[in-house]
């Protein structure tokens, strides 16, 4: 208790903050971090909670501030445990959680108004905060409440605006951020957009993102498909393609060392692979959720590529930065292709195997390669396998020995499309035809509104390119061999999968389809809000500004139309505004005419001057005008300063001024 | 005056005297035009603008369309508020200053009229002297509010209020927008009343050493009149006031007390402000006392006399004298 009876003995604070808006700015800011919740470590909430609830007590019971000792006590140990949790203070997760200590600790120090605005500028940073983590449409209109509070908590915190009381500075932030929206939508659509990052991000910044990655082991895809998160949408210009045309190409995977697979050197890159087209293009633009990852997916096979991407030997596109925004690219792909040649480098990388394991395996691809002399014989014998022995599709299979391939092929069996990718690119080579695994998505729903489909993590799939001399790279894929139901209606289909493990969005048919249903209308609203909004990014801009007919435009242009746009808009605003103000005030407007009428005369009225001292001059002037103007400016005076003019009053004033004649 | 020192004036006085070149100190209401409203940031402008190009580069970095956004927002904001800031003071009308005499010492008080034309309330607004804290009010729609502006008084004499800001930091905070006024009014400021030499008493004319009054004595009963400061306690008519009415001081004469003559020459050589004083203490005391007095200065004289007047006619030229007269202007 001796503790914070010393405070009252602290030197009186700066200018007071308004009780109002401290009660405001508590409520505002346990939204703020209740938003942030769900990333926060429980006990920083709870900490939270508590010292802002101290506060609201200490205003309630008007009891007094902590004292300084404890106050410092609080902060190093909010500091202390953030560090201990994080192991860091530095990134986005340690960030956001020192940001909402930091804001519990200085409530229990806020006495005057400028502690005050440091807790609303705390605020915004923590809505910034949250932007990091999420940007969907039901966060950002959380977001925005919170911000309108901020702001209300903002005007209430002066002691001298006491006066708007209740919900009065409710609705004055609520106009001004109506207002407010057409500017930001102008500098939002013509600012021009800085690429970033300007300098290197802290390791944690796109944690947790889930999607494919650039290696595969059993169990790889497996894991990632029971996530029901939305991977890509793309809109397709023309008709969609068939389902069996859906394979979107991630990474392709060339080295095995006997259990996992992971890419070959991807430096060898060109601008395009060459191929020749067999059939009809598709044109179509991917909105890509953020993935940290470079790669850019892409039907088989792209031929045109978004600018600023390159290609890598194995058709793989690649950005040259990670994706950590929404990002739209455009691409034209043919599904049907002849590739050329293979060269003596890329024949040792797809035919590599490691030095030894999985004998029977290869035993059984030297039996082929024996029997038949031609490449596709050997292929159709490793499909039959897979169609002909009691193989299954299973998202949860036995685990596999040392030698996998072994284990899987004769033992166990049962696998995901990781297994028979995996075994079939093992076999391939094994038989001495080259080989490759390629990783990424297959399907795609199609939504609700709009020719456009939805790929989620759940689409992720493994499949295998083999290298035949009259055809080029040919795609196979070993699990429709098994499940043929997996190409065509998605993998919830096709996999038997007795722990529930699949996402509900991938369940296409169960008994909640109209749930589903919903999910998909409302999947229309976030494409839209994907593509036009959050991937509007550099590149986005220019696209945009240039389809608007402006051609290409730099940056200088952007600026200059931007300040032409505001200048419109400031225009319109302020033509409503004396709009409002002329309609309002008719007394003010009879004298202005009158002033005018006389300014023509060469008698102007200075700033300073008022009715009568002006009348009195004009009537020195003009001695003929001196009753008329007297007259006027006497009642003129009486009706602006005197009690309210009635509208008796308002018309005689008019008729004076119509009968003044100059 | 007294302020013998010249000041170079600053930077910042020279920039308002040029700004306000055309402006005359008002006597009729005045309204404020656009052209001499005012705006600028205030320290909490700079600081948020700060924070804007903090969340402006945390944007770019993570590549945050939302960020952008949100940025932008609060960008417009800030931009609106600009408009509100102007808007709060646009149109309002400044009535001129009344102001009442103070004795030096006591705040002088400048009551100023604000009137809000129109049906809007306006928020915020303050009057603000020179040096001094702003006074706040808040005008209700179509309404007026009285603003009280209370300047020091130091020195006896005229005291100008200067030139005030009308200002505002209406919504937000971080703007404020102001305009310049100069009342053509100013405070009479008479010496604070001080000394303890008792009241000269003497026959009428005489001139010489005071004889003590000596209390109340057989005065006829006079009237009222409004309680002043120095006005002895015993004389306010206590029974009045319970009923709520303002402080009243009975009045008393006594038309066969002797005149009284309030001499600076009595004053042997004292400095100056002192004797001014004391002389403002006697009168204070004798018109309380009820006694009938005048008042002599080198080169001024006022005749004996009685009431509200006389005191007010001798606290004037105590205020104004200045070694060789009274300057009766101001």
């Amino acid at each position: 208790m001796k503790l914070w009876k010393r405070a009252r003995a602290t030197p009186p604070p700066g200018e007071p903050l308004s009780p109002p808006g401290l009660v405001w700015l508590l409520v505002t800011l346990t939204l703020a971090v209740l938003l942030h919740a769900g990333q926060l470590p429980i006990w920083l909430v709870l900490g939270f909670l508590a010292l802002a609830g101290w506060r609201a007590a200490i205003v309630w019971y008007s009891w007094s501030l902590p004292a300084p000792a404890l106050r410092l006590l609080l902060a190093l140990l909010a500091a202390g445990a953030v560090l201990a949790h994080y192991k860091t203070l530095l990134g986005r997760d340690a960030g956001v959680a020192l940001l909402a200590a930091m804001a519990a600790c200085k409530l229990l120090e806020t006495r005057d108004l400028r502690d005050g605005v440091v807790l609303v500028f705390l605020g915004y940073l923590l809505v910034m905060g949250k932007l990091l983590y999420s940007q969907d449409i039901p966060v950002v209109a959380g977001l925005l409440g919170v911000v309108l509070l901020l702001l209300t908590a903002q005007v209430t915190l002066h002691r001298q605006h006491a006066g708007l009381s209740g919900l009065a500075p409710l609705r004055l932030t609520g106009r001004m951020l109506l207002l407010a929206v057409p500017v930001m939508l102008i500098l939002f659509v013509l600012f021009p957009r800085i690429p970033g990052p300007l300098w290197g991000l802290p390791k944690d910044a796109y944690q947790g993102r889930t999607g494919l990655s650039d290696e595969m082991t059993p169990g790889t895809i497996s894991e990632l498909i029971q996530s029901g998160a939305v991977a890509f949408r793309v809109r397709f210009t023309g008709v969609l393609p068939p389902p069996a045309q859906r394979y979107w190409r991630g990474p392709v995977l060339e080295q095995f060392d006997g259990r996992r697979w992971t890419t070959a050197d991807e430096r060898p890159m060109a601008t395009l692979m060459p191929f020749t087209p067999l059939g009809p293009a598709l044109d179509y633009a991917v909105i890509l959720e953020p993935s940290n990852q470079r790669w850019l997916l892409a039907l088989d096979l792209p031929a045109r590529l978004p600018p600023g991407a390159l290609m890598t030997h194995t058709f793989q596109v690649l950005r040259s930065e990670p994706v950590n925004e929404v990002y739209r690219y455009e691409l034209r792909s043919y599904p049907q292709y002849r590739t050329g040649e293979l060269s003596a480098a890329e024949r040792v990388r797809a035919l590599q195997l490691p030095a030894r394991g999985n004998s029977r395996a290869r035993m059984l691809a030297a039996d082929w390669q024996q029997a038949d002399a031609q490449p596709e014989a050997r292929v159709n014998r490793a499909l039959a396998l897979f169609r002909e022995q009691p193989f299954y599709y299973t998202l949860k299979p036995s685990l596999l020995g040392v030698d996998g391939v072994d284990d899987f092929l004769f033992r166990s069996r049962e696998g995901f499309c990781e297994h028979y990718a995996s075994a079939f690119v093992f076999l391939m080579r094994a038989a001495g035809v080259p080989a490759r695994v390629v990783t990424g998505y297959l399907g795609g729903e199609p939504g609700t509104l709009g020719n456009y489909l939805i790929v989620r993590q759940s689409d992720a799939h493994a499949w295998a390119e083999v290298w035949l001399e009259e055809r080029g790279w040919v795609r196979i894929d070993p699990t429709a061999a098994v499940a043929p139901d997996r190409v065509r209606d998605g993998v919830y289909a096709a996999v038997t999968d007795p722990g529930g493990l699949l996402p509900f969005l991938a369940r296409r048919g169960g008994d909640l389809e109209w749930l589903r249903q919903l999910a998909l209308g409302w999947d229309a609203l976030n494409i839209a809000w994907n593509e036009w909004v959050l991937a509007y990014g550099p590149q986005r801009q220019r696209d945009f500004l240039s389809g608007l007919g402006f051609g290409e435009v730099d940056w200088e242009e952007m600026i200059l139309a931007l300040l032409l746009a505001l200048s419109v808009l400031g225009l319109v605003y302020a033509g409503l505004r004396w709009q409002s103000r002329r309609e309002r005030d008719p007394v003010a407007r009879a004298w202005q005419q009158v002033c005018k009428r006389l300014a023509r005369r060469g008698l102007v009225r200075g700033g300073h001057e008022g009715p009568l001292d002006f009348s009195e001059r004009v009537a020195a002037a003009r001695p003929d005008l001196a009753e008329a103007i007297r007259a006027l400016g006497q009642h003129y005076a009486a009706l602006r300063y005197g009690p309210a003019a009635s509208p008796e009053q308002v018309r005689q004033l008019q008729r004076q001024v119509r009968h003044l004649r100059l | 005056m007294n302020d013998a020192t010249v000041q170079m004036p600053t930077l910042r006085q020279r920039f308002e005297a040029w700004v306000t070149r055309g402006q005359r100190p008002i006597r009729e209401p005045l309204r404020l035009e656009r052209r001499r409203i005012y705006i600028l940031p205030t320290g909490q402008g700079y600081a948020f603008a700060l924070l804007l190009f903090v969340l402006f580069l945390w944007s770019i970095n993570y590549s945050n369309s939302m960020g952008f956004a949100f940025t932008f927002l609060l960008a417009a904001v800030a931009q609106n508020s600009m408009w509100q800031a102007h808007d709060n003071l646009l149109g309002l009308i400044v009535h001129p200053a009344q102001v009442a005499p103070v004795f030096a010492g006591q705040p002088a008080l400048f009551g100023v009229r604000l009137e809000n034309p129109d049906p809007r309330p306006r928020y915020g607004i303050a009057l603000q002297g020179q040096d001094q804290p702003p006074c706040y009010a808040d005008l209700p729609a179509s309404g007026t509010t009285l603003v009280t502006l209370a300047m020091p008084s130091e020195r006896r004499g005229w005291l100008r209020p200067g030139r005030i800001r009308v200002l505002t930091r209406y919504p937000l905070g971080l703007l404020q927008s102001w305009s310049w006024v100069e009342f053509d009014a100013a405070c009479l400021v008479y010496p604070a009343p001080r000394g303890r030499r008792p009241l000269p008493v003497r026959q009428a004319g005489a001139r010489g050493s005071g004889q003590r009054a000596e209390g109340p004595g057989s005065e006829d009963y006079a009237g009222f009149r409004p309680y002043a400061p120095g006005d002895s306690p015993r004389r306010i008519a206590w029974k009045a006031a319970t009923r709520g009415g303002p402080l009243l001081v009975k009045r008393f004469t006594d038309q066969t007390r002797p005149e009284l003559w309030l001499d600076w020459a009595l004053l042997g050589d004292d400095p100056t402000e002192a004797r001014l004083g004391q002389l403002c203490q006697w009168v204070l005391k004798a018109e309380s006392e009820g006694h009938r007095y005048g008042l002599r200065l080198p080169g001024v004289s006022i005749a004996p006399g009685q009431g509200e007047q006389q005191r007010r006619r001798c606290l004037e030229v105590l205020a104004l004298y200045s070694g060789d007269g009274v300057k009766t202007t101001s």
